[in-house]
This record gives structure tokens, C-alpha cells and sequence, in this order.
């Protein structure tokens, strides 16, 4: 069963449909990813999942049952995309104020947000105030106010900006940890290999609509050209054949794009035949970045401009 | 714990853990009372004791003069100069005047001394002069057979009392002044604490922990939280203020004997010269009896809370909508400020005439009333008017409640766009 279901979710603003009919289903343990360009409704359809907004539209089923806000928002951690803590308070008193609001009591309150201090090295921070940490550290204590009270579902709004690698690589290990527990993550970004390396299911959102669903490697699955690349020794040229097209020549590297039809063995086949030595024969999938801007490109109708994943 | 509570707890403990709040709660009634304690203090000791020796060859003011302790004169019938000068340097006498053979009102007299002489203690001198001047040409005037003193005794000073067809008694002077403290200090308090409530909420908002907080919790506990928890701020700071002021006003008698003694000797004085008058205190006191002070003060926190409750949402709803610039809160601001102010104006109008048309309107209209209803109620305000006034209230604060949910709602997470009246009514009615 899976633990998150939206059913045909709508929320309008006048005539801008910020989120139009988007349905989907997230399995218990996965780590989805949400993506899609600047404006096509992310932000609005994460503050529909955490309660924040009422959907105009549509059904939302959390753990079975319809979503409740005021019992089911307890199970969810959210992580906005801007980042917002009390400046002038002290940093332990605020993890500890953040975890009573999701309905942990003060001992166990306590008693998390010591464990989870201990682990990301924070102790001595107890008594400073957020205004004296720096944007890395602020980052890591909003992302432990965010998990503390151990919610079923995590949703994460770009969780790596801001952070060096070394921090960026202790928060990815504490998701695949969360996830191992059972944890469900939600995790929307514009940085496609982090997607590549975290995500089971993503889906892609522009417009307010879901122009994309599926795992990472069915999505690449689906969007490859049948491009192969062909390693061959210097000085060799590829014969012109009927069963595939040439791409381009980089020395003795190619890219030859099959014909429909035309089954690898059968290219292979014709290049033995032909003396030409291979080297390596890959296939090329295309990138998630690659898909996402053809996809989303394609639609011309970016209503704010697009920034290209870094 | 309920989540509302947990946020009422923080934003009131956040505040009253600062020290600014020490500082504003605590010190500075303290300071004001000790600045007005050193101002008494050395208005009475720093003083010397006055001792003026007045030639007065003729008599004219002998045994008309009022001496005490602190401004003697002494008489004397022959002028000499050389011991007088003598006796100053001796300090026998702080100075010497010497009275021509007659004296008219416009003549000016002089004071020989070899200090400074203050303001204070030049007025003093001129004014027994004067006095004791003023008695002996009177007596003149008078009639044979007619002393000063029946005269003086048939002065009168009617305390007027007003009582209405009702029974009650008041008095104008008082109800003025007890319905203006009250009306002033609601006045005060819908502006600070309404403004704190803004700005804790833009605070929240600039801060951008609004939308990690509504993830937890509804905006609506939110914005009650913050309202309550600073209202019982408010609540705190004014008992401690009261307590402190009523506990420093007993304090004085006791750290100055002195004043005490002096405003006894002045009352003294007075009674002497008038006729046997209730003292100033009692008239006070009687006062005070007469417009029942529990009902006053109970009043008070109704009206107290039922403006606050009303007037912070509003301002809530304005910090939700403006985003870093405090000019576009200004803007805002403004319509409620207006009836703030105008309120005001009605209450000083209430105070001359408590029973007009703009009087009744202005305690029962809930945007005015907590300030205005303040002003009339010393005077005696019918139960029913009363009993309407405070309906009207809480259905005011539940609707501006109500409305200024909605607005913050959406306001709290809007960010970028400089926000309009008319923009607002628009979340109103989303």
C-alpha cells in the first residue's frame, strides 16, 4: 500500500491553474522525486500535501486514509525551499519548541534532539542563537528540525543548497538512513544528479501538470534515441551501413543512432563483418537533465525562466 | 500540551526573558520615582533655614507677618547698618530688608544678603511681604469693630457635588480625570502592544519560519498564540507597573518625613485660614467611594482586553501582509490607526459631555468603545448601555478575529508583491 496517494489534485488562483489535475502515488521506503522549472507548481502542490493549502480539487490519501491536516501533519517533516528559523532564539530551545509543535512531549523532545544533536556534532550549539551560525549550520539544524519527531513522510525542498560537500554528503547519508528506517522522502530540486544518484520514482511538473512519472531508469528507458557509442582503434572509419545513421565522429569515438528495428547484434554483426575493430559499443541513455529540458522546452510555456540545472 | 498553549508560552516567555523588558517594566518606573524622590528631596533639604531681619521703624508689619521654621523674620526698630552687616557674617540673619517709613503697593523693597538667593526663597519672602502688606491696608478698609479674621473665616469654598435623578453622586473634576487615565491609558495600550503583535508576525514572516511553522501547526493558533501571549505580556507589565507604583508611593512618606511633614504644616495653614473643610486627601477618598473602584477596574480589564483582542488581530492581519519594508506597514497601518485616534477624539468630547449623541455612539460602536466607553463610565453609564457596549465588543473582536485569520493565511506566505487594501479583502473573501 502505498503511504502517499493524490487523485486528480487541483488548486487554482483566478485563472492560473497552479496545480491542474495531478495524480500520483508514492510507495512506502522510496525516495521520490519532484521536479520541474521554476513556477510549475511544486511549492503549491508540497503545501497542499503538508496542510498548508486546501486543494481546490481532488484527493489526497495519506498511510490508508483520506488526509487529515490537523492529525496526519504530525507525521510529515517539511523542509520549505527558504529556509526560516527564529533569529533570536537559541538554538537548542528552538529544536525543542519545533518538536513539542509536532506533538512530541518535552522529556522525548529532549531526548531526540540530544540524540540527533550528537550525531551531526552540534552539542556545543545549544545555548547560541540562530543569528550566530553560519548558512551551513543553520541548514543543518533546520534539516533536524525537519526529522526529529521521526515523520513517515520527509519532504525536502532543494535540501543540498547552501551546504559544502562535506555536510551535503552527511545529510545524503541521513536520507538513505531515514529511507532504510522506513521514512518516506519527497525530495524536489532542480539538481538532476542528485536525482539520478538518490531517487527510486520521480515525476516532472510544469505548467502545473504532470508531464512525467516513473523510475529513473524507466523514464531513461523511455526517452533514449537508440544511440549507441563505438570505440574503435585510430584511423578506422565506420562503413556506411542501412541499419544505423552516423552522429558524430569525436577521433576514433562515434555515435551512431540505430534504425528502427535494428537489434545491436545485427550492428555488431555488420561492423565484425566489415574488419572494424570494436573497442567498446555502449549504449547512450540520455541524461535526466537532457530529458528535462526537452520535456519541458518543449512545451514553450515556461511562464518564468527556466534555470538550467548546475 | 495543546499546541496553541505551547506557542502562547514561547511568545510570552521570548519577551518577558529579555532584558529590554526588565529594563522597561522594572527600572523604569524606578527611575522615574527616583528621579522624583532626589527632585523632592532636595527641594526640601537643600534649603537652609531663612532668617530675615526687617527694619520696620513704624510698625507696619510687625505681628502681621507669618514666620516658621524655615522663613523667619525678626523686627527691628533701629537701623544699623554696620551691626546688621556684622550679624550677617556672624549668620546671625540670612539677610536684612529695610521698610521705608511708608510703603506703597508698587515700591520695591531691598534684600541685603551675602548669598544666592533662589527663585524658590525670593518668592516666598515676596509673597509673606505681600500678604502681611495686604492684610494691614485691608484692615483699613474695614469697618470698625470687623477683624481679618472673620472675614477670612467667611470665605467659602463650595465642593460642588453632582447628583443625578438616578441617586448616584459624582464629582465632574474627578470623573473627568479618572475617565481620561483610563480612556489615555487603553488609548496607549492598543498602540504598543497592537504594534508588537505586528511586528512579531513580521518578524515571522521576514524570517521566512512562517512556513515551517504552519506546517505544523494552523495559522489561525499561530496568530492566537502570538496575540495572547502578547496580551498576557501586556497584562504582566501593567500589574508589575502597579504594584511598583503603589508600593513606591507608600515608600515616599517613609524615605521623606520631611515632605510629608511640610504638605501637614501647608494643610495646617490652610485649614487655620478657612473654615473647617474636608482636606484634599479625604475629598479624594470620598471620591473614590462614590464610583466604585472594583467596578472601574473590572471594567477596565474588559475593555482592556476586548480592545487589545480586537485592534491586535487587525494589526496581526497588516504585519501578514507587508513584506521587509516597514514604509508599506505604515501605509497599511493607517486605517487602523485612524479609528485608534478618532476614538480619542470622541473620548476628550465624552469627557465635557458624557451623555451626547457622539458620546453614546462612540462607547458602543466596538472600534471606539474600549476608549470612549472608559470615559463615561465614571460619570454613571446605564446598566443596559453598558451590557450592549461589551456584546458589541466581543462580537467585534470575533469578526475582526475571523477576518484577520483569513488575511494572514494567505499573507504569511506571500512573498514579493507590495500588497494592497483591496488585495487583502480579496484573501478576506477567499
Amino acid at each position: 500500500m502505498p503511504l502517499l496517494e493524490v487523485h486528480n489534485l487541483k488548486k487554482h488562483y483566478g485563472a492560473h491553474k497552479a496545480v491542474d489535475d495531478i495524480s500520483f502515488s508514492i510507495e512506502r521506503g522510496s525516495i521520490f522525486g519532484l521536479l520541474g522549472p521554476n513556477g510549475a507548481g511544486k511549492t503549491t502542490l508540497l503545501r497542499m500535501i503538508t496542510g498548508i493549502f486546501y486543494p481546490d480539487g481532488g484527493q489526497i490519501s495519506f498511510d490508508g486514509r483520506p488526509f487529515k491536516a490537523e492529525d496526519d501533519i504530525l507525521h510529515i517533516g517539511y523542509m520549505p525551499e527558504e529556509r526560516g528559523l527564529y533569529k533570536k532564539m537559541k538554538i537548542g530551545e528552538q529544536a525543542m519548541y519545533l518538536a513539542q509543535l509536532k506533538g512530541l512531549s518535552k522529556a522525548e523532545a529532549l531526548e531526540k534532539v540530544k540524540t540527533w544533536f550528537e550525531k551531526f556534532e552540534m552539542q556545543s550549539w545549544w545555548n547560541k542563537k540562530v543569528e550566530d551560525l553560519s548558512k551551513g549550520m543553520g541548514q543543518k539544524l533546520q534539516f533536524v528540525t525537519t526529522v526529529l519527531h521521526e515523520p513517515k513522510l520527509i519532504i525536502l525542498d532543494e535540501p543540498f543548497s547552501g551546504l559544502d560537500p562535506v555536510n551535503a554528503n552527511l545529510i545524503k547519508e541521513e536520507i538513505y538512513n531515514l529511507a532504510k528506517r522506513g521514512c518516506t522522502v519527497i525530495f524536489s530540486t532542480h539538481r538532476m544528479e542528485q536525482v539520478e544518484e538518490i531517487c527510486d520514482q520521480i515525476i516532472l511538473v510544469n505548467k502545473g501538470q504532470k508531464i512525467l512519472d516513473g523510475t529513473v531508469h524507466g523514464v531513461k528507458q523511455e526517452y533514449k534515441k537508440n544511440q549507441f557509442k563505438v570505440l574503435t582503434e585510430e584511423g578506422i572509419k565506420l562503413p556506411a551501413s542501412a541499419q544505423f545513421q552516423l552522429v558524430q565522429q569525436n577521433g576514433h569515438e562515434y555515435t551512431i543512432q540505430l534504425a528502427g528495428g535494428t537489434s545491436t547484434n545485427a550492428v555488431l554483426e555488420e561492423l565484425i563483418r566489415n574488419q572494424v575493430p570494436v573497442l567498446g559499443f555502449t549504449e547512450i541513455l540520455p541524461s535526466l537533465n537532457d530529458i528535462f529540458i526537452r520535456l519541458v522546452e518543449g512545451t514553450h510555456a515556461t511562464t518564468r525562466a527556466f534555470q538550467a540545472a548546475s | 500540551m495543546n499546541k496553541t498553549f505551547i506557542i502562547i508560552k514561547r511568545e510570552f516567555l521570548s519577551r518577558v526573558q529579555k532584558k529590554t523588558f526588565l529594563l522597561s517594566t522594572i527600572l523604569l518606573p524606578i527611575l522615574i520615582f527616583g528621579l522624583y524622590g532626589l527632585i523632592i528631596y532636595f527641594s526640601v533639604k537643600g534649603e537652609e533655614d531663612i532668617r530675615v531681619a526687617i527694619v520696620d521703624s513704624k510698625g507696619v508689619l510687625e505681628n502681621k507677618i507669618q514666620s516658621d521654621k524655615t522663613l523667619s523674620f525678626t523686627f527691628l526698630k533701629q537701623a544699623d547698618t554696620a551691626q546688621l552687616q556684622k550679624d550677617l557674617v556672624d549668620k546671625k540673619y540670612s539677610g536684612y530688608i529695610l521698610l521705608p517709613d511708608s510703603i506703597s503697593r508698587r515700591d520695591s523693597l531691598q534684600y541685603h544678603t551675602r548669598n544666592n538667593v533662589g527663585l524658590m526663597t525670593q518668592g516666598k519672602i515676596e509673597s509673606r511681604i505681600n500678604k502681611a502688606l495686604e492684610k494691614s491696608s485691608l484692615q483699613t478698609l474695614l469697618a470698625p469693630g470687623v477683624t481679618l479674621e472673620q472675614v477670612e473665616t467667611n470665605k467659602t469654598k463650595v465642593d460642588l457635588k453632582v447628583s443625578k435623578s438616578d441617586g448616584k453622586t459624582g464629582n465632574a473634576g474627578f470623573a473627568t480625570a479618572l475617565g481620561f487615565i483610563c480612556g489615555f491609558l487603553i488609548y496607549i495600550v492598543l498602540f504598543i502592544y497592537g504594534s508588537m503583535v505586528m511586528r512579531g508576525v513580521m518578524e515571522e514572516k521576514t524570517n521566512r519560519i512562517a512556513e515551517v511553522m504552519v506546517s505544523s501547526v494552523k495559522p489561525y493558533q499561530l496568530m492566537i498564540g502570538k496575540i495572547v501571549g502578547i496580551g498576557a505580556v501586556g497584562l504582566v507589565q501593567f500589574l508589575i507597573w502597579g504594584v511598583l507604583m503603589l508600593s513606591l508611593q507608600l515608600l515616599i512618606p517613609v524615605l521623606f518625613p520631611q515632605v510629608m511633614e511640610q504638605a501637614g504644616a501647608a494643610q495646617a495653614a490652610v485649614d487655620q485660614a478657612g473654615a473647617a473643610k474636608s482636606s484634599m486627601l479625604t475629598t479624594i477618598m470620598n471620591n473614590l467611594q462614590s464610583v466604585n473602584m472594583f467596578m472601574i477596574v473590572g471594567l477596565f480589564i474588559i475593555y482592556f482586553l476586548g480592545g487589545y483582542l480586537l485592534y491586535s488581530s487587525l494589526f496581526a492581519a497588516v504585519g501578514s501582509a507587508v513584506n521587509e519594508d516597514p514604509q508599506d506597514a505604515q501605509q497599511l497601518m493607517l486605517p487602523i490607526t485612524m479609528p485608534i485616534i478618532f476614538a480619542f477624539v470622541i473620548m476628550t468630547q465624552a469627557i465635557n459631555n458624557p451623555d451626547g449623541g457622539l458620546a453614546i455612539f462612540g462607547s458602543l460602536f466596538p472600534l471606539t468603545s474600549p476608549i470612549v466607553m472608559m470615559a463615561r463610565i465614571p460619570y454613571g453609564v446605564p446598566a443596559w448601555e453598558l451590557i450592549l457596549s461589551i456584546a458589541l465588543l466581543i462580537g467585534g473582536f470575533l469578526g475582526t478575529t475571523w477576518l484577520a485569520a483569513k488575511i494572514y493565511r494567505t499573507g504569511i506566505l506571500m512573498y514579493g508583491k507590495k500588497v494592497t487594501w483591496k488585495e487583502l479583502w480579496k484573501w478576506a473573501r477567499m
